[in-house]
Order: C-alpha cells, then structure tokens, then sequence
C-alpha cells in the first residue's frame, strides 16, 4: 500500500529574539541597517532553536495516528507544516489526498454572526464548499445540538454550546486526511464521547487522521499507532498502548507532576490560580508508578490571590476508558467554612491503597466555590499516574494473573463460615459486615 | 480538482464500501501536495486562488455583515461618511474659498470625487490591516493568504455601491443627463479596485512584520487625499505642474469618473492610461512581494 503522507528529513527552525517579540518595527529594521550596512543581516543577536529536526515517518491510507509528547515536543509545529500553516526549514512532505486540519476549534468564528452563518463561514474557512455545507447543514446542528439557538449569535452562546457547534462543523469536514489538534480537551464528558466516536467512524471510513492529544487513554483508544516526539525528533513510532505506556513509564511524560511557574498564564482566575500539581506516595517521592497495594496522594497547590473566599480543591479521577472513578472534595473543616486569606496553599487528597485498578489514571484538579457555585478553575489531564499490580499475591487479585477487569478494585474483607444450608450463610456475613 | 468535485467523490463511496479504500490505495488519482523547504513555494498560484474562490466570498460577506451589527444606523454609514464630507468641502471649499469646479456644482464635483475616493481609502485601510487582524486564522489555517486583503477591498465595493444610490440622487436633482460615458464607471471602478489591492495587500504584508504600519497608513491616507483632485479639479492647477499630480494614479481615475458620470468633457485618455500602467505596476510588485512575504506570516503575525 502506498502511503498516503511520506514525511521526510523534516526540520523546523524558529529564532527566539532576545526582546521576546517577532515582528520588529520599521525603526530597528532601518537602524540596523544603518549602523552595519554590509551585513545585510544583522540578526546574530537571535538564538535559533530547532522545534523540529529529521522528523521521518509514513502513514498509511486508513490509519489513526496520535502524536504524544511534552509540551514543546513539536507536535503542533509538526500539525502545522502538514497543515501548510508554516513552512519547514528543511526536508520534504508528501501529501496525498485533500488535507483538512483542525488546529483549534472554532477558527474563524465570528462572535456577531449567529449560529447559521457560522457554519457557512466556518466551513469555507476549512474547505468546504457552500453546496457541501447546505448538504450537512441539518446534520451538523442536530450533532451540536443547538437546533433552537441556530439564528441567535454566537456571543450568546454558552462555552458549551460555541465548542459543540465548532467541533460539529469540523466533525462534518471529510479530507481523506484530517489533522487535529488537541481539540479533545473541550466539552462535556458526554459530547467528548460523541467526538471521539466521530473520529473513529472518520478512520474507519477509511480516512486518515493524525492527531495530536495529551489525553492518553484516547490516544490508547483511537488509534493502533503513535508516535512519541521529544524534542523535536521522533523518540518513538509504534502501536499505540505501547507508545503510550512507555511515555508514561519514562520520566519524559513527567505526567505526575505539573507545575505553572507563570501566575499571569496559570489556570484560573483574579480570585485563585493552580501553581502545581503531584502525585506522590506516602514516602513522598513524585511518582507516576504507584503501587495498587499503597496510598497515593494527589497535591494540588494554589495561589489565593483575593482574600474573602470559600475555596475547595476537588479532584476528578478517570481512567484509561475514558470513565470517571470518582470525584473527590476537601472536606476538611477547617477551609470548608473559613474564608481564605491570600496565600499559597498545598492540599493533599490520600487515595487508599487497594483502590484502584491497574492502568492509567487522570486527574483533573479543580477550586470551586460551592454556594453560590463557581469554578475557579478545572484544569483537566492536570497529571496521570499508572497504578501497577506486582503480583506478589497480596493484592485483590491474589493469585490470579489473568485480565481482571472493574473500575475499582477494592480489597475486600471476606469472611468465611462453615455453611449448614444456604441461607445461614448469606445471614452470617451480614451480621459480620454490620459488626464492622 | 476543485473542492465541489472532492466532495462528490468521498460522499458517493460509502461507509465500508470497498471503494473507499480502493480509491485512497491509489493515491495518484488524489490531488497531491507536495511541501518541500528547498522550494519555497508554500501558496499555489492562480488555479489555488480560483479553487478558494467561495472562501473569498464568506470571508467578503462576513465583512459586510458584522461591520454593521449592533450600529444604530447601520449601512446608511457608507452613505452618511461620503455625504457629511461633501457638506463640509462644499461649505469650506466651495462656498467660502470657491475653488472652481469644471463647470459642475460644487456639491456634485466634491461628492463624485469622495465617492470613489471613500472607497479607495477605506479598502486600502482595511485591508493593510486585515492580516494582522486575522491573525488566528493565519495561524491555525492554510488557505492562500492574498484572500484576506483581497476580501476587505471586495467588502468596500459593497459601499460603494450603496454611497453611489445618493451620486444617482444627486445627478437627478442636479438634472445631469445621462450619457454613454456612463459605460465607463465598470473600467474605472475595476482600476480602483485593482490599485486598492495591490496598495492595500502590499500593506498588509508589512503590516505583519512591521506594526509601524498600522499608525503610518491613516497618515498616508490623508496626504493622499490631498495629492488627488478631490476638493479641487486638475485645471485649478498650473499648467507645467500638472504632469506631477498625473503620476498619482488616482488623479487618472477620479478625472475620468466625474467625466463619466457628467458626460461633459472628453476622456483624458493620456492620465488614465498613466494610471492603469503605475496600477499594473503597483499590482505587480505587491503580488511579488507579497508572495516573499507571506512564507513567514504565520511564524511572526
């Protein structure tokens, strides 16, 4: 089978000035020009980093692809010259078929524009034509589901809503090769659902997709293969849970620690921002292995920058399918009715060992105020941590080796009596548990 | 292949149609894109800008229908900048400092003048700003670029076709008859166009390297109106210094606009063509540089 993109030698180099912006005005223009007018290009004050270099790889027609990687790996500069929003520096890109790309959501929405117009403008913007879209114009508002906001503006819609009619008009666009980036990190729970179920049909029609997510188990689950870049360069290219995994094991994910150093761009807002978030065992190393047998803690730090506020640090818990484990609240009395004063606060949620399943688990931290309800802040895919089972035999599995599916996996007391018939035994183990 | 005959083939093969596959396993019947860095050559040409064409088209509408949302007096602004100008030059001009005007009222010769001028100077304006003001879309997408700037002029064209309902007004209140000459509003406004863009996309791209641009364009634009007969006609000014406003392509354009509309005076056939070979000059350059230009745009919009 001929492959349908052929990535070859691929770099990409960028200068990072000194005075941190990239475009320059005409006044140093003219004055470097003036003050060394033999060297037409005075620009040796300016580093050059490569975001990518001798990037290669193919991809064949049908084939899901995620890219996975640190922040700063490439992948959206890679997205990007396959998308001919940028340039490479060096090397070659075969593409072979219609390219649709889907770097953010809603480019090109005009908030003044309602809904309706949106999608005729939209569309164009990624290469429909005005038939096409009339065509799947009902289909895209029914998969929104804003049938009844369809003329009002799109300024008035709910965040929800906005992204819902976004991804829908992108859902509908139908390139032989689809280039996503990150756009799974919107909506609800149950409109990801829809979405990633979009993605998949859109593979199994036999179109091609790459994508770039940090959501790992959907990186596991939409496609067969992935590629790991690290800086810059392909680190790794392979079946995707093995990619994923060893990502995950590697201290490159550093998936069980984030950190936002700059407060202007940390989530959240004027009341309180997130600083970091860990995964720590009870030693209290930062760790992305835990034990199932012991408990792991889930930091959350946070900044208060307005004082007056009831804040409470929550933690939702998915696993790999994409299933929420649980949600968690502080309920520690002494915030949960104190206004917090301005400082930086670190709160610690003990998940007990013998909880978990085995497999990837991702967290997202939140501070809402609970009445009236606001959130501050909900930062999702905040860290992962991978809960592993070593088999020595006093875990819930105990000694069976084999798939032990659930979503949780408590280690139970179990009591045994000897049974005279079966109705004494069941009335024994409920006394036992009331006992307890 | 263009996008309209894309689509038709990827609909008519169904969901699990072996067909799917077998249409994408040869991919030498799809269009192929080839990025290569030691070829610059990141925007296709002519035969691309045709296959965006409808892009071109929401992006001119979208203009067009937000510039006016949410205003009070919503499209009678195309009419209203034209004619509340004219009011002031005819006080100003012609009734106080009475600059002649080729034997046409004052308040017809000043208001044909700004009606073609307002669209020039407003496409021109928009235009070298729009890039930098679509920013995220040149960074998220690719489509050819020359369709930003080239959208904001098309959008102007829009007012201008409502500034010139109130030029008909006035000739019939005037009772200026109309003549053949009329015919030659299409060529001259195609000119005015043309010059707008290539002036207007030229801008654009240094705007986007060089945010100087964004102050100095206002400025341009008034100096320029000045250096056009705009408030005062060519013959006001002395012979042996007429040969320097004629380099301005306007001053082409706006005589033989107001000859067209009042039929009056023959074409001055020697300004026009001045004017139509300095545009196709500027139209040539701009394309050129905007084509060096646009490689970088979205690494330093």
């Amino acid at each position: 089978m001929e492959p349908i993109i052929k990535v070859q030698n691929l770099g990409k180099q960028y200068r990072i000035g000194s005075d941190r912006s990239a475009y320059s005005t005409l006044r140093e223009t003219l004055v470097s020009k003036f003050r060394s007018p033999l060297n037409g290009r005075n620009r040796s004050a300016h580093k050059k980093i490569w975001a990518l270099s001798d990037v290669g790889f193919e991809i064949n027609p049908g084939e899901v692809v995620g890219i996975i990687g640190r922040n700063g790996a490439g992948k959206s500069t890679l997205l990007k010259i396959l998308s001919r929003v940028t340039e490479p520096t060096t090397g070659r890109v075969e593409l072979h078929g219609r390219v649709g790309s889907l770097l953010e959501v809603g480019t090109g929405f005009h908030p003044e524009l309602s809904g309706r117009e949106n999608i005729f403008l939209n569309g164009a913007i990624l290469g429909m034509s005005r038939t096409e879209i009339a065509r799947k114009f009902d289909d895209i508002v029914a998969f929104a589901e804003v049938e009844k906001f369809i003329d009002t503006p799109v300024k008035r819609y709910s965040s929800g809503m906005y992204v819902r009619l976004a991804f829908a008009v992108a859902a509908y666009l139908e390139p032989e090769i689809l280039l996503v980036d990150e756009v799974l990190a919107v909506g609800d729970a149950s409109f990801q659902r829809k979405c990633l179920d979009r993605m998949k049909d859109v593979g199994r029609h036999g179109r091609t997709v790459l994508f770039v997510s940090h959501n790992m188990p959907a990186v596991t689950r939409l496609g067969e293969r992935a590629i790991l870049l690290d800086q810059g360069t392909v680190l790794q290219d392979g079946p995707s849970h093995k990619v994923v995994g060893s990502y995950l094991k590697s201290g490159l994910g550093t998936m069980a620690a984030r950190e936002w150093p700059d407060l202007a761009t940390a989530p959240g807002n004027d009341i309180v921002r997130l600083r970091a978030v860990r995964v720590r065992t009870e030693a209290g190393d930062v760790s992305d292995a835990v034990d199932i047998r012991y408990p792991v803690g889930i930091e959350i730090e946070f900044e208060v920058l307005q004082p007056g506020h009831l804040l409470i640090p929550n933690l939702h818990v998915t696993n790999e399918e994409g299933v929420l484990v649980f949600i968690a609240a502080d309920s520690d009395p002494t915030w949960r009715r104190t206004q917090r004063p301005v400082e930086r606060f670190v709160s610690t949620a003990w998940i007990p060992g013998n909880f978990f399943s085995e497999g990837t688990m991702i967290v997202a931290a939140a501070v809402s105020t609970m009445d009236p309800v606001a959130i501050h802040f909900f930062e999702r895919d905040a860290v992962a941590f991978q809960v592993i089972d070593k088999f020595e035999g006093d875990s819930a599995r105990g000694d069976f080796a084999g798939s032990f599916p659930g979503v949780v996996r408590p280690k139970l007391r179990w009591t045994t009596g000897r049974a005279e018939s079966g109705m004494a035994a069941t009335t024994n183990l409920e006394v036992e548990e009331r006992a307890s | 292949m263009t996008s309209e005959t894309f689509s038709k083939t990827v609909l008519e093969s169904k969901p699990g149609d072996p067909n799917t596959n077998g249409l994408l396993a040869s991919p030498s019947k799809q269009p192929v894109v080839i990025i290569d860095a030691s070829k610059s050559s990141v925007s296709g040409g002519l035969r691309e800008l045709w296959a965006y064409r409808e892009l071109l088209y929401f992006l001119t509408w979208r203009d067009v229908k937000v510039r006016y949302k949410q205003t009070l007096l919503g499209a009678t602004w195309a009419i209203l900048q034209p004619l509340l100008t004219m009011l002031i030059f005819n006080l100003l001009f012609g009734r106080l400092a009475r600059i002649p005007s080729d034997g046409v009222p004052y308040p017809l010769f000043a208001y044909s003048g700004l009606v073609i001028w307002t669209f020039f100077a407003n496409s021109v304006t928009n235009s070298g700003n729009s890039l930098v003001g679509s920013a995220h879309l040149i960074t998220k997408i690719y489509f050819p670029r020359m369709i930003v700037p080239a959208g904001a002029v098309a959008a102007g064209l829009v007012d201008l076709a409502l500034a010139f309902v109130v030029q008909i007004g006035l000739m019939i209140y005037y009772g200026v008859h109309a003549t053949w000459a009329l015919l030659m509003l299409v060529p001259l406004v195609l000119l005015t166009t043309m010059l707008a863009l290539g002036v207007g996309m030229w801008l654009s791209g240094l705007n986007v390297k060089y945010r100087d641009i964004r102050y100095a364009i206002p400025f341009l634009i008034q100096l320029w109106m000045f250096a056009s007969p705009i408030i005062y006609p060519v013959s006001l000014l002395p012979q042996k210094w007429r040969w320097a406003v004629t380099l301005n392509p306007l001053t082409g354009i706006i005589q033989n606009f107001r000859i067209a509309l009042f039929g009056n005076q023959p074409f001055v056939w020697k300004s026009l063509a001045i004017s139509a070979g300095i545009t196709t000059l500027v139209v040539t350059y701009a394309v050129y540089s905007f084509h060096r230009m646009e490689r970088r745009f979205a690494d330093i919009v």
